[in-house]
């Protein structure tokens, strides 16, 4: 007898199929699902792949190749031209630079103001001052001003045309807060808690002593999702920015991308037909250029992932 | 409430002033009211000072729009004050006889329901597909594969949209015939909701993933022995699990049922799909800002608002009554 059957008979009724018998059995059947399970799955990394390759291989390949269609697995006729255009495009450059220091002071306020909250709502012996906070944070989930009435208020309060319109008004994210606290709630021994009160711990002092040196998953994946909605923020620009030299990259983007568009139709010269040329090549390097930062953290934070979207369904 | 019983409470009372993490059973005797709400303070003056910036900040960009809603019911001032005279229901009539009223609602409502339905059960058949999988390291690297396009940006996304449709040099467009998909009004709820799910899939799979890797293994050896197959061990193993996950997120995205989102139409619009394509924020979007009638178009989006709400409710009462799963 191997060691395997040594405990598995035990636990089998009188007269069951012994587990490799069975497994030699069902091999064929098996051996049918699992082929179908791979070609699902490679169908569907292939369908994500290829949009993302083929903007990559566009955006170093000639433009007549491209338009032709004859661009499909690898570059035709590598150059860097769109790349040398985007470099010298200021107004991409600015839309860069204004998006950085949107996402990085955006992301930085929204964890000095996220964390502690999270930790407070965290502690149970606040008690009904704790659920009463809690409702009124979850509330704005369900029930909200809507657009004109939120535009006027910025409005009023001066953030048309003001950088502060990205980094003020989504300082909290109802959703983040959840996660953050549940985390708190859940993933920090209340031992910890115990032995601070008994060494003489304020609450701040637990807090940034104890509790943030242990919560490194779940502070990355909060500042993850921060950081990737300044990131890709576009309504905002839209609504209350109208100085160009304010938009963040996403509104620069579509300026640059829309305009490409409705102005192609209009004239039909050379000059138009070599500007529509060079436009269409910037097209695939941008798309490439804006996205590529969350592309390359993204992976690095993969593992956190799963714990992030568990706290944030567990609900209050 | 467990931590703190067996404190002794005399040195509770002398940790408090200091700022010490107090022992709550020293403020929580019957005292008068006022005395313990001085306590509280005294004991719990930091977590307060920890939750009172989020307060505000939500307070202020949350909470103070909702006192705007009133001009839905005023006179439109070119200013957007609250300086107008009350009409009541005026503009909300006013939505309901226009005729933009049906084909906003409906637009909305088509869009949406596929895109909900569709974008149910995408992450799901992916999550069982995944969990299949044994070997750890391909897993990880499908996930990684699959989360990508969730970092993507809508204005990117749509670009990319336009860019594969088109006609000429798309390789959608090239086979799809001499039109441009996005420019045929049959073809937009589709191309909405199928790269809606190309962009989503991946990162809605994480939760059932998560759900399913709680699976206690004797019950599939148990089945095993039974002699199930493993489509079988599919449909009565890994199906239940993430019923009640599934259930939940349904509840959640019912609410959003007419908040289809705004960036996306308002960037896949163009003026030959635009009979299929406003929707109930673009539209508002348009009177509002862009024609400033404030009043008209903050009744819409107060209309939006108690639909919505009607949806969860709705959604949350049937789950309960079907499956005693809720979020209320």
């Amino acid at each position: 007898m191997t060691s395997t059957n040594a405990t598995a008979p035990a636990k089998l009724p009188a007269g069951d199929i012994p587990w490799n018998h069975y497994r030699m059995q069902k091999k064929l059947s098996d051996h049918i699902v699992d082929v179908i399970i791979w070609l699902l799955l490679a169908a569907i990394v292939v369908i994500i792949t290829y949009p993302i390759w083929f903007i990559l291989i566009a955006s170093v390949s000639d433009q007549n190749a491209v338009n032709l269609g004859k661009v499909t697995l690898l570059p035709v006729g590598f150059n860097w031209d769109g790349y040398r255009e985007i470099f010298a495009d200021t107004r991409i450059w600015d839309g860069y630079r204004n998006t950085i220091v949107y996402s990085v002071v955006g992301t930085a306020l929204n964890m000095l103001v996220t964390l502690p909250a999270a930790f407070a709502l965290s502690r149970k012996e606040l008690g009904k001052v704790r659920r009463v906070v809690l409702f009124f944070f979850s509330l704005t989930m369900f029930v909200s001003g809507g657009m004109i009435p939120t535009y006027l208020l910025f409005k009023s309060l001066g953030l048309v045309d003001n950088w502060l319109v990205f980094i003020l008004p989504s300082a909290v994210n109802v959703y983040n807060l959840i996660i953050a606290r549940s985390f708190f709630e859940t993933a920090v021994p209340e031992e910890l808690f115990d032995s601070a009160k008994v060494d003489g711990m304020s609450y701040g002092g637990y807090f940034l002593k104890i509790v943030l040196p242990l919560s490194s998953a779940v502070i990355a994946v909060v500042a993850l999702y921060y950081f990737v909605a300044h990131w890709n923020e576009f309504f905002t620009g839209l609504m209350y920015i109208n100085d160009d030299s304010r938009k963040p990259l996403q509104n620069v983007l579509q300026a640059i991308l829309l305009s490409n568009q409705t102005g192609a139709e209009g004239s039909a010269s050379l000059d138009a037909a070599a500007q529509q040329e060079l436009a269409d090549k910037i097209k695939y390097g941008v798309i490439f250029v804006s996205s590529l930062p969350l592309l390359v953290i993204y992976p690095f934070l993969q593992k956190y992932f799963n714990k992030g979207v568990l706290l944030g369904a567990v609900k209050g | 409430m467990s931590h703190k019983s067996n404190a002794p409470k005399n040195a509770a009372a002398a940790g408090m002033m200091s700022g010490e993490i107090p022992d709550n059973d020293a403020i929580k005797r019957s005292r008068p009211l006022p005395v313990r709400i001085m306590g509280h303070f005294r004991s719990y003056w930091q977590l307060w000072l920890m939750f009172i910036p989020a307060v505000v900040f939500v307070f202020i960009f949350h909470y103070i729009p909702l006192y705007g809603l009133q001009l839905a019911f005023r006179k439109n001032s070119r200013s957007g004050g609250f300086d107008g005279d009350w009409v009541g229901f005026k503009y909300f009539e006013q939505f309901f006889s226009s005729p933009n009223f049906v084909q906003t609602l409906t637009n909305t409502v088509r869009i949406s329901l596929w895109s909900l339905v569709m974008g149910f059960f995408a992450p799901i058949i992916l999550a069982l597909l995944l969990n299949q999988l044994a070997g750890k390291k391909i897993k990880g690297f499908i996930q990684t594969i699959t989360y990508m396009p969730h970092f993507i940006s809508m204005v990117v996304i749509v670009t990319m949209l336009t860019i594969f449709l088109d006609p000429k040099s798309g390789f959608i467009g090239r086979v799809a015939g001499p039109d441009n998909l996005l420019n045929i009004e049959a073809w937009f709820t589709p191309l909405y909701w199928l790269s809606g799910i190309w962009q989503g899939m991946g990162w809605g799979s994480i939760i059932y993933l998560a759900a399913l890797s709680g699976v206690d293994t004797s019950l599939y050896e148990a089945a095993k022995m039974d002699g199930a197959s493993r489509l079988q061990l599919i449909r009565y193993v890994d199906i239940p699990t993430i019923l009640p996950t599934s259930i939940i997120l349904l509840i959640m995205d019912m609410g959003k049922v007419l908040n289809v989102g705004f960036e996306k139409v308002y960037l896949m619009q163009n003026p030959f799909n635009m009979q299929v394509s406003e929707v109930i924020s673009t539209y508002t979007y348009k009177i509002g800002i862009l024609s400033s009638q404030f009043s008209y178009a903050t009744a819409i989006g107060l209309f939006n608002t108690v639909i919505n709400l009607c949806f969860v409710l709705a959604a949350n009462w049937i789950a309960r009554r079907a499956s005693d799963v809720s979020i209320f």
